[in-house]
């Protein structure tokens, strides 16, 4: 049962602010994602409620008592380090004993508790090793049991498994997950992977140069980016942005990217939904290339456009569309557009498509 | 890690463009250090061991004779000598300990930032940087009983540190441990700054107090560096001879090395001595041994 709250947070190194204002509140047994490219004050803040780092101003808040007056000792909150921090010079289990012996466990209860968390992360076998021994896997395995042994009211995790080859992340991404859920503690848990993000957090908090720019479930981000920051860090491949126009063409709303000649068919609803925003010209379109409809033949909506780049990834392939002077990426079916060159036809899905306000980069809210 | 051998130049290197070749670097370098070693080192030790077997006196021109394990006999039944060793055994035992302890003591004040800690640090390692001989002298008048400034500070009245025989061979390590304690610092602070400090993190979240920190992951961290430095120590300590002997004369700290000394060159009773210097050689090895073992295994975690 742990509550975390971290209120109006500043935080500076010399003269610069690496973290602004930062509200957030953390729920009971909630799994936080912090997410941010590297420089954003993501780590900043985990190793600020750690009691790594001191605040300049704001409270940390556990449980509604604030505690960044507290050692890290006193907090009671686990850690897993990106470098794993293991104690080189112990076994696997005096390693996960560690915390325990460090506030004079009895012996025997440090025994059954170490053997107990081994279980649970398959290690049992490993227990007498070194970690010079062990697999960076079976390393960061060794990170987790020693902070989730002494059950802390919340669990840190810097990039736990930042340092891993790519499968074995995924791996371990699956196996976070099922140990949150069988185990059950609050978790903050730093990454810039967004992948990551999407698939183990309850909530994403996207953090950009000390500023929070958005929180919400991984659906939430996903679908409704709240600015072009997060539109752009979130999802992959990246989402299209571009300038663009509306227009009110005989009796539907027409969107023009940049200088095309010719624009998208959009519904007549968008015209008042922008509110006259279309009119100033601040206006900036964002589609997901799943959201770029693709066909070879003409059909009524479509443009016609040319293929460049062809990037196949496997299961779909990922198309450049040359629309005027801008290119829109497309995703499409494995092999459906031939080679560069070809010609083929392209429509905006309306329902997929976001607009934000380019001078501020906020969403305009604007959904069909 | 696989050692490189290095069998050719480095075309890279600034020898290389100066047109020198493996050959020439070999002959510039290389032979004389050999050739040094070997006239210096190497053929008077395997001289002296011949000699030991002997009772050739330097200073006498009679030839001198075989006389098989006789000095070898003659010394291990000597209770001078043992007594001998039994001051020297007291007098690395006090100096060393004292060296690690205030050494490894200062390594850890230091391991921190604060302001003009390379100057303090610079001017902690003068005293190892200075001649012995001279370090003896200086601290002769420290000691020295009717005007030397410790008696003064401490008000110890006229107390004759090197002419008691009690407290002769204590003076002299005291002075030893002022010496080559930055010696043991120098090592420990560069033990200590190798510990991540990643390691000091976690052991903060998983909530160890200062002295378990230190018990349980600075010291066994520190521990091998700490070995060698007492590896070292030991064996110059057990070879102690300029500073006890411009400190004091008492009996009482006369150490194996001014025994040998006094053998050699006031008695000329050199094949002995080419005898006592092989035991205490022996002697220096198995104890340096012992270590070496303990910091394989120290090293093997």
């Amino acid at each position: 049962m742990t509550q975390i709250e971290l209120r109006g947070i500043e935080k500076f190194f010399g003269a610069v602010q690496v973290i602004h204002n930062l509200n957030l509140a953390i729920a009971d047994n909630e799994f936080i994602v912090l997410l941010g490219q590297s420089g954003c004050g993501k780590t900043t803040t985990l190793r600020a409620i750690a009691g790594l780092e001191t605040i300049d101003q704001g409270d940390i808040l556990i449980d509604g008592k604030a505690v960044q007056h507290l050692k890290a000792a006193d907090r009671d909150i686990a850690m897993v380090f990106q470098s794993f921090s293991l104690y080189p010079h112990m076994t696997v289990f005096e390693n996960i004993a560690f915390p325990l012996r460090a506030t004079r466990m009895s012996s025997g209860e440090v025994d059954k508790s170490v053997r107990e968390i081994a279980r649970v992360l398959w290690i049992t076998d490993l227990l007498d090793k070194r970690p010079s021994a062990l697999s960076g896997g079976d390393m960061q395995r060794v990170a987790i049991g020693r902070a989730l042994v002494r059950r802390p009211k919340a669990m840190l995790m810097d990039e736990p498994i930042g340092a891993l080859d790519a499968k074995l992340r995924e791996e371990m991404r699956a196996e976070i997950k099922r140990l949150h859920v069988k185990q059950g503690s609050t978790t903050i848990y730093v990454t810039h992977d967004q992948i990551e993000a999407m698939s183990l957090a309850d909530r994403i908090v996207i953090m950009h140069e000390g500023f929070i720019q958005q929180v919400g479930t991984p659906d939430e981000v996903y679908s409704h980016p709240a600015n072009l920051f997060v539109a752009q860090f979130v999802g992959s491949p990246v989402m299209n942005i571009a300038e663009a126009s509306v227009t009110d063409q005989a009796g539907a709303a027409t969107v023009t990217v940049g200088d095309a000649a010719a624009g998208f068919e959009f519904p007549r609803a968008l015209l008042s939904k922008l509110n006259g925003h279309a009119a100033n010209g601040g206006l900036t379109l964002g589609i997901r290339p799943e959201g770029v409809l693709v066909r070879r033949d003409a059909a009524p909506g479509y443009l016609p456009v040319e293929a460049h780049i062809i990037e196949p990834l496997g299961s779909f392939d990922i198309v450049d569309l040359q629309v005027g002077s801008k290119m829109l990426r497309a995703r499409t079916k494995a092999g459906y557009v031939s080679g560069p060159g070809e010609k083929v036809h392209a429509r905006i899905d309306p329902e997929q498509a976001h607009f934000f306000d380019t001078a501020s980069g906020k969403s305009l809210g604007v959904r069909l | 890690m696989a050692s490189v051998a290095l069998t050719h130049l480095d075309p890279a290197s600034r020898a290389a463009a100066r047109g020198w070749s493996d050959l020439t670097i070999r002959n510039l370098f290389i032979i004389p250090t050999l050739v040094f070693l070997i006239v210096f080192n190497i053929f008077p030790l395997i001289y002296s061991l011949g000699y030991s077997f002997t009772n050739f006196a330097a200073n006498r021109s009679e030839p001198w004779q075989f006389v098989g394990l006789q000095n070898y006999r003659e010394l291990l039944s000597d209770d001078h000598i043992w007594s001998n060793f039994i001051i020297t055994a007291k007098y690395v035992i006090v100096s060393v300990a004292g060296q690690m302890f205030v050494g490894f003591g200062l390594a850890l004040l230091l391991n921190r930032s604060f302001p003009m800690k390379g100057l303090i640090t610079t001017l902690l390692l003068l005293p190892m940087m200075m001649s012995a001989a001279v370090v003896g002298l200086f601290w002769q008048l420290l000691y020295s009983p009717s005007w030397g400034p410790i008696n003064y500070v401490f008000g110890l009245g006229d107390f004759a540190w090197l002419s008691n025989p009690d407290s002769a061979l204590y003076a002299v390590a005291i002075t030893d441990i002022w010496m080559w304690s930055p010696f043991v610092m120098l090592l420990s602070l560069a033990g200590l700054s190798a510990v991540p400090q990643h390691l000091y993190e976690a052991a903060a979240i998983d909530r160890a107090s200062w002295w378990y920190t230190f018990t349980r992951i600075t010291l066994p961290l520190v521990s091998p560096i700490l070995l060698i430095a007492l590896i070292f120590r030991t064996m110059e300590a057990f070879k102690t001879f300029d500073i006890a002997y411009t400190m004091t004369t008492q009996p009482t700290a006369e150490l194996i090395a001014i025994r040998l000394y006094k053998q050699a060159f006031q008695q000329w009773d050199t094949g002995k001595s080419c005898a006592l210097a092989y035991i205490v050689l022996i002697m220096v090895l198995a104890i340096t041994n012992l270590y070496v073992k303990y910091l394989n295994k120290v090293k093997e975690r």
